[in-house]
């Protein structure tokens, strides 16, 4: 009965407005075709452009690994990547641990002040990224005089400076992700539990902390890509003896397009891939 | 009593758990920045020293130097009105974008909207760079004009440049918003509004964008708060020839000889202040809307 009506209506329907709807359809794909290409085909050049054989890297002139093989044999590249590597795994791990306690906190307890911590949390990933790093290098220069004035000893902005900075943004992203794995939590199931006899630890080890792990890797994944392609605090924060592979490409892109460029953004864009597509990964699973 | 007692002991360890889950995040957060916001709220009434250093003298001077100054209300103005512009464009183009994959075949969503995922987690710095090859002197789009025997043109360094380098690298936090509220939509709605007689024009607009200006607006902050910030775009395609904040800030900060940190303290404490108030403004009149 509904069928017939609709279809009635679809043929008392003047023919214009069945013209305009399929336009419309048209316009929009249109549009998507058009903006894939635009996402992507900058991204294609890049990946092609880091196997021509020309030397300024802008023209196709015949196929060629040297790059990547230039590429690995740079010693300041390398020591750029273990460094930007070491900072993400510890600044990972530290702002999950971090970050999954304060969710719990959160989500499970009404306590004063926790519009203030809200706040806390949701204002560095509102905030501009360059207003944190600034702020972070003349806190970083205020409290090393202050320190220096009571131990006698100067300090320097060093590794473990963007380390710090690193885990004080990832926080507030790992705590987003973990709290939405915590609402949409059945509460029915750990107090299951403490009805047959689980203390709080149990309950928390065998119950809780196996039904959020999706949401904890998918932020220790957010956490981690964010610390491997953060460029502004790393500027600002490293240390004039401490490189880090984004600033380091960033001095060599201000200058000129080289392939070496073009090969290390190939592998810094596999990696984000991989990345992406293992977070989708848990995030199925949940 | 024993009860009271009980209870005041359950709730004494509650408490304390409650401190072991919130107090390093919060300890952490309070350290290193809120802190550090203070510290420059406080630098931006200091004066600067000769040798990049900060004296700890009160002024003003700061302050007027940034709002009487042509070179800093430019960049100001400057750096607003980009973020503007890439807004309305994102959302221009990003709308219908995420209007086609939320109306794609159920199959074709997850893949549709992986393809926006993957540059939204990949290095900006990386997808900004990628525009250098194709713009410039020698670049793609120029050779392609010489081997056709057109004239080269001046595509890179320019501020049209920086204009393009912004909507691509923002594209992806502006669709991502946009489809999770364009999804929830309720299309039947639309076909109720072209019952009662709406053109599709007029039931988008008074019935689909309304109810998803949640995910407009959110997907606008999203794309306008980095953009005001931004300085990488405006020097790796903009050449750096002119200044917006984030190109001043950095100079002020890191480069100038010698550095300025009271001054740049304050252009980042105006900046957030302009910020807020643009925010707060965007999300009453969208809430007024909704009325």
């Amino acid at each position: 009965m509904i069928e017939a009506t609709s279809q009635t209506k679809t043929v008392a329907r003047p023919a214009s407005a069945r013209e305009r709807t399929s336009l419309g359809g048209l316009a929009l794909l249109a549009n998507a075709v058009l903006m894939y290409a635009f996402l992507y085909v900058p991204i294609a050049i890049l990946v092609i452009f880091s196997f021509t054989s020309d030397q300024f890297g802008v023209r196709w002139t015949g196929f060629t690994l040297d790059w990547y093989a230039r590429l690995f044999a740079n010693q300041r590249l390398m020591g750029a990547a273990l460094n930007t590597l070491y900072v993400a795994v510890i600044s990972t791990v530290a702002s999950t641990i971090i970050g999954t306690l304060t969710a719990l906190a959160m989500e499970r307890y009404r306590f004063r002040g926790r519009a203030g911590m809200d706040a806390l949390l949701y204002l560095p990933i509102v905030i501009p990224e360059i207003v944190m790093a600034v702020a972070l290098l003349a806190f970083s220069a205020f409290a090393f005089d202050l320190l220096q004035s009571i131990t006698g000893e100067p300090i320097r902005r060093n590794l473990t400076t963007v380390i710090i900075a690193h885990i004080a943004f990832s926080i507030s992203f790992v705590v987003v992700v973990v709290r939405t794995s915590l609402k949409n939590f059945d509460r029915r199931l750990e107090e299951a539990a403490a009805d047959l006899g689980a203390n709080g630890w149990q309950t928390f080890w065998r119950i809780t902390f196996p039904l959020i792990l999706p949401g904890i890797i998918g932020g220790a994944l957010l956490a981690f890509t964010l610390s491997l392609d953060d460029f502004i605090i790393s500027l600002f924060l490293s240390g004039p003896g401490t490189s880090l592979l984004p600033v380091e490409v960033y001095n060599k892109v201000r200058r000129a397009v080289t392939p070496e460029i073009n090969a290390i953004s190939t592998l810094m864009l596999l990696l984000s891939m991989a990345l992406v597509g293992l977070s989708q990964l848990v995030q199925r699973r949940r | 009593m024993a009860l009271d007692t009980l209870q005041k002991q359950r709730r004494r360890s509650g408490r304390l758990r409650l401190a072991g889950l919130l107090g390093p995040g919060a300890l952490w957060l309070t350290l290193f920045f809120a802190m550090p916001l203070v510290i420059i709220l406080l630098y931006s009434f200091m004066t600067a020293g000769p040798r990049g250093n900060v004296i700890w003298q009160a002024t003003f001077g700061q302050y007027a130097a940034l709002f009487t100054k042509d070179i800093y209300v430019n960049a100001y103005t400057r750096s607003i009105w980009a973020s503007v512009l890439t807004t309305l464009i994102c959302l221009l183009i990003g709308y219908p974008l995420a209007l086609f994959i939320a109306r794609s075949p159920q199959r074709w969503r997850t893949p549709l909207l992986f393809l926006i995922l993957i540059p939204f987690w990949t290095n900006f710095l990386v997808r900004i760079y990628a525009w250098q090859i194709i713009l410039s002197n020698n670049g793609l789009i120029n050779s392609a004009l010489d081997s056709l025997g057109l004239p080269t043109q001046t595509l890179l360094y320019t501020e049209n440049a920086t204009l393009l380098g912004l909507v691509y690298g923002e594209l992806p936090f502006m669709v991502l918003p946009l489809y999770a509220s364009i999804e929830r939509f309720d299309f039947t709605l639309m076909e109720a509004a072209a019952d009662l007689g709406a053109s599709r024009w007029r039931a988008f607009l008074r019935v689909m964008l309304p109810i998803t200006m949640p995910g407009v607006a959110a997907g606008s902050v999203l794309v306008f708060i980095p953009t005001v910030g931004q300085f990488v775009v405006s020097e790796l395609l903009g050449g750096a020839k002119v200044d917006y904040i984030g190109n001043l800030l950095q100079r002020l900060f890191l480069r100038s000889n010698p550095p300025n940190w009271p001054l740049g303290s304050a252009m980042a404490v105006v900046m957030m202040a302009v910020l807020m108030v643009m925010i707060m403004l965007y999300f009453r009149s969208t809430t007024e809307e909704d009325r």
